[in-house]
């Protein structure tokens, strides 16, 4: 018969599933860039085709606005973004000695701003804050990710290592699954990539707009049914940081383009 | 706060086909989605886009609500003289903006 074959590769793929999530080996890790159709990569190369250029064009106008009731730019303390933040989003999160725990790009802009600028804090996912992000983050473009390597980070890498080892939600999926034990194959026509967050803010092709991290997590998150943490929430804050350690040494390729 | 990219080349010799890629930044609501609570999201589109070079108008492109966000619009044209590109979106409520782009032609 037929389809006795299909049967037990079926059967052999069923009995197989069950694999101890380990992490990918080094040499083998390789950037969601990788993943995508040429079309997709040489739009994210080119300045004046990729969409994400647009709000770090933005960025650069907030980056030298007056803002707060101090009445002070970011440029007024920082001064020259591509020589002041060159290779700092590489090493977020960071941990904040004052907070006692890792903050993401998103909420050091804010911080600065309340500290600094006596500003309001910018909504997550709001146009400024992702501009400004997407900005700070393009100076970075190229320096190896070093996120995660300082000693007091490593209770809270260890806390995200475990959240993306952690089956969760109604399909009882952990991260693991499908980044670690099934990478190259696909999620319904969409290519498996294996979570090394190397350009965020990216823009997405699906959102068309540029979107944070924690919106992705929070995507995956509702994609396997589970209740996704709110924005700034540390839960997320410890899976970015977990992401990056993963993505120790790969360049980075901020405003990334992803399908 | 809208932002436009675009690559027109420095030089060209005379009679040299060249392309020029523009990139514009803006929504493109389509008028078809609804809010949450069901209320529709009204239209928000560029519905027109124009290049003219040294003022003669040498493209011009209609919009439509099925195009994606931040439209990316890329045309040949033939440099004939040194000048200038003008390019200018026009859409929904009141939007209007423009750039441009010189060329030495050899």
């Amino acid at each position: 018969m037929k389809a006795c074959p299909a049967i037990s590769v079926a059967a052999l793929l069923v009995m197989a599933a069950p694999l101890p999530a380990t992490e990918i080996p080094q040499a083998q890790r390789r950037s969601g860039f990788s993943f995508m159709a040429p079309e997709t990569r040489a739009m994210q190369d080119d300045d004046t085709a990729n969409p994400g250029m647009l709000w770090v064009l933005d960025g650069e106008k907030l980056w030298n606005s007056k803002a707060g009731a101090a009445s002070k730019a970011c440029a007024d303390c920082h001064s020259d973004a591509p020589v002041s933040m060159k290779g700092v989003a590489a090493r977020y999160p960071a941990f904040d000695k004052r907070l006692g725990r890792p903050v993401d790009l998103e909420q050091r802009i804010n911080l600065c701003r309340a500290e600094h600028q006596q500003a309001t804090p910018l909504a997550y996912e709001g146009h400024d804050l992702l501009a400004l992000t997407a900005f700070v983050a393009r100076q970075s473009r190229g320096d190896a990710i070093s996120a995660g390597s300082d000693g007091e980070l490593q209770p809270f890498v260890a806390k995200g290592r475990e959240l993306f080892m952690q089956r969760q939600g109604q399909l009882n999926l952990a991260c693991a699954n499908c980044h670690d034990d099934n990478f190259d194959k696909h999620l319904a026509g969409s290519a498996i990539t294996q979570a090394h967050p190397t350009g965020y803010p990216e823009y997405r092709l699906e959102w068309q707009s540029l979107g944070s991290l924690q919106r992705r997590l929070r995507s995956c998150i509702f994609g396997i049914r589970a209740q996704p943490y709110d924005y700034g929430a540390p839960e997320l804050v410890e899976l970015e940081l977990y992401l990056m350690s993963r993505a120790k040494g790969m360049p980075m390729e901020t405003p990334a383009v992803r399908p | 706060m809208a932002s436009a990219l675009i690559n027109v080349p420095a030089k060209a010799k005379r009679g040299q086909i060249i392309e020029i890629r523009t990139l514009m930044s803006h929504i493109m609501e389509t008028g078809f989605r609804h809010t949450a609570a069901g209320e529709l999201v009204p239209r928000d589109i560029i519905t027109s886009f124009v290049c003219r070079y040294n003022g003669n108008e040498i493209f011009r492109a209609d919009l439509f609500p099925a195009i994606a966000a931040n439209p990316f619009i890329s045309f040949f044209t033939v440099a004939t003289e040194s000048g200038k590109f003008d390019f200018e979106w026009i859409g929904d409520n009141g939007f209007s903006e423009s750039a441009s782009a010189r060329i030495t032609v050899e």
